[in-house]
């Protein structure tokens, strides 16, 4: 019999609340994270898309000015929630060879590289930081988390695209089940608003251009859905081995009872129209946790606002639900805070254990006339979940064909 | 051209930009490894920031040899001459 896993610890530094308290209420209040972007640049570069999601609480209010002068934001933002994490589970005494890191991004330090290649073009090469490659590389977030909590079982960086946060999970899962970790701080951090990656994801026509209405333009399962709004942030979860938590009385939150990784390996960046990637997924994540469809209450839907990502993903959960599909709370909560990226999945992670352990579904916000090819039944009001044993599913899917899905079950 | 106490005070405030030390810390006799706590890479931006603070250039190999902050003043000092 496997490890069963428990989660004990949550933080997140997000659009709508520097801290899960804060995030939590807004979620359950149903609030919009997107506001239009005041920076010069907007103009500068003329960019199609003039908002985006920034984190309500600037890193630099929470980190001292020489502590983030050495970190990318992604990698402020991802310390931040760890921390915050750290501090809910009430771990202190613990082996530190038994702790590992499992922090993911999308992207990586986009933010030092480009201002290392503006100061190299500017100002030449002797001006370029000795601190450049250590705050750009990917795996940044994951050094600077074991760094602060002393964990030395390994710091692993999960990279794929929209889904890592989601694979940082399921790689945490699988360190503490397979015994080289008891305790593992799971998550995932992204800071890409930045004119490039803005103009970038613009040019693939991803963004939503909604720039008259931002807080309206995050709008899954609507019909007039043009585009995700990027956000940025992060989420940090402590994952623990049932027997470790239970000996310590730790406060359990849920279980981590299964997860999963598939890839698509139909198109580069386009979702498999027919789903069948995050089908597997679902399916595989539900097996790994001998989860019943009955049993399944709630889903944190993917569900980025895209004309063509939502589908998919519905006729996924139908096939791997089946009519229980009917029965499910799907909660789209990057209505709120936007989509982000790389942080997304650890962040609806967060978002999904609360759900399970408070009983309530977060809101989908500024679903209006609601696509009737998608016939989910979408929390836009307050919602109960049932008591007794229930799961939730949380899903993310990355450019790449990447499909990455969670299942936790109460306690 | 500025005087050694300009000098020591302009360091001074680099240091405390990067490291958050006290400019107060910063004294003549101090040891930047021993006595500040100051990694390579911290010392590689000093440096490069002093250069474009003073106007004057540090070459890499130097570095080595700039052991105090009194080091790095009298350098700093000779090379504005």
């Amino acid at each position: 019999m496997a490890r069963k896993v428990v989660i004990t610890g949550l933080g997140a530094t997000t659009p709508i609340g520097g801290d899960v308290p804060t995030m939590w209420k807004n979620a359950l209040k149903g609030v919009s994270g997107a506001h239009t972007l005041e920076d010069e640049w907007v103009a500068k570069y003329d960019l199609p898309v003039h908002f985006a999601a920034r984190c309500s609480t600037p890193a630099l209010e929470v980190l001292s000015r020489v502590e983030a002068k050495r970190m990318d934001p992604s990698t402020q933002f991802g310390v931040i929630a760890a921390r915050e994490a750290w501090a809910d589970s009430g771990l202190t005494e613990i082996d530190h060879d038994r702790l590992a890191v499992a922090f993911a991004t999308g992207i990586g330090g986009v933010w030092t590289l480009l201002d290392a290649w503006d100061t190299l073009k500017e100002k030449g090469p002797r001006r370029v930081l000795p601190m450049t490659v250590p705050m750009l590389m990917p795996n940044g977030v994951a050094a600077a988390v074991s760094l602060d909590l002393g964990a030395r079982a390994g710091a692993h960086t999960p990279v794929s695209a929209c889904a890592s946060g989601t694979e940082a999970m399921h790689l945490g899962l699988d360190l503490i089940r397979s015994g080289k970790a008891d305790v593992v701080v799971c998550g995932g951090a992204e800071a890409a608003i930045h004119p490039m990656p803005l103009a970038a994801f613009s040019s693939m026509q991803a963004l939503s251009r909604r720039n008259d209405d931002p807080e309206h333009a995050s709008r899954p399962y609507d019909r007039d859905r043009d585009g995700f709004v990027m956000g940025e942030g992060a989420g940090a979860l402590v994952l623990e081995a049932e027997e470790h938590a239970i000996a310590r009385g730790a406060r359990i939150y849920a279980e981590l009872a299964g997860t999963s990784v598939t890839a698509d390996a139909y198109h580069i960046t386009a979702p498999d129209p027919e789903g069948l990637g995050a089908t597997r997924a679902l399916k595989a994540a539900m097996f790994d946790g001998r989860i019943q469809a009955e049993d399944v209450v709630h889903v944190n839907a993917h569900a980025t606002s895209t004309p063509v990502g939502d589908k998919p993903e519905y006729t996924a959960l139908r096939a791997a639900l089946g009519a229980q599909v009917d029965n499910v709370a799907v909660s789209a909560t990057k209505s709120q805070m936007g989509h982000l990226l790389g942080a997304s999945g650890a962040v609806e992670a967060v978002l999904t254990v609360l759900a399970v352990y408070e009983r309530q579904a977060p809101l989908t916000i500024n679903l209006e006339n609601q696509d009737p090819e998608i016939p989910l039944d979408v929390v836009t009001s307050a919602r109960s979940l049932p008591a007794g044993d229930i799961v939730a599913l949380s899903n993310s899917f990355g450019f790449g064909g990447h499909n990455a899905v969670i299942a936790v079950r109460s306690v | 051209m500025a005087s050694n106490e300009e000098i020591l005070a302009g360091l001074a405030e680099i240091v405390n930009e990067e490291t958050g030390l006290a400019t107060e810390a910063v004294e003549m006799d101090k040891s930047f490894t021993e006595d500040l706590d100051i990694d390579s890479i911290s010392m590689m931006t000093i440096v490069v920031n002093a250069e474009e603070k003073f106007g004057v250039r540090i070459p890499d190999e130097e570095v080595k040899n700039l052991k105090t902050v009194g080091d790095a003043v009298n350098f700093i000092s000779n090379a504005q001459a």
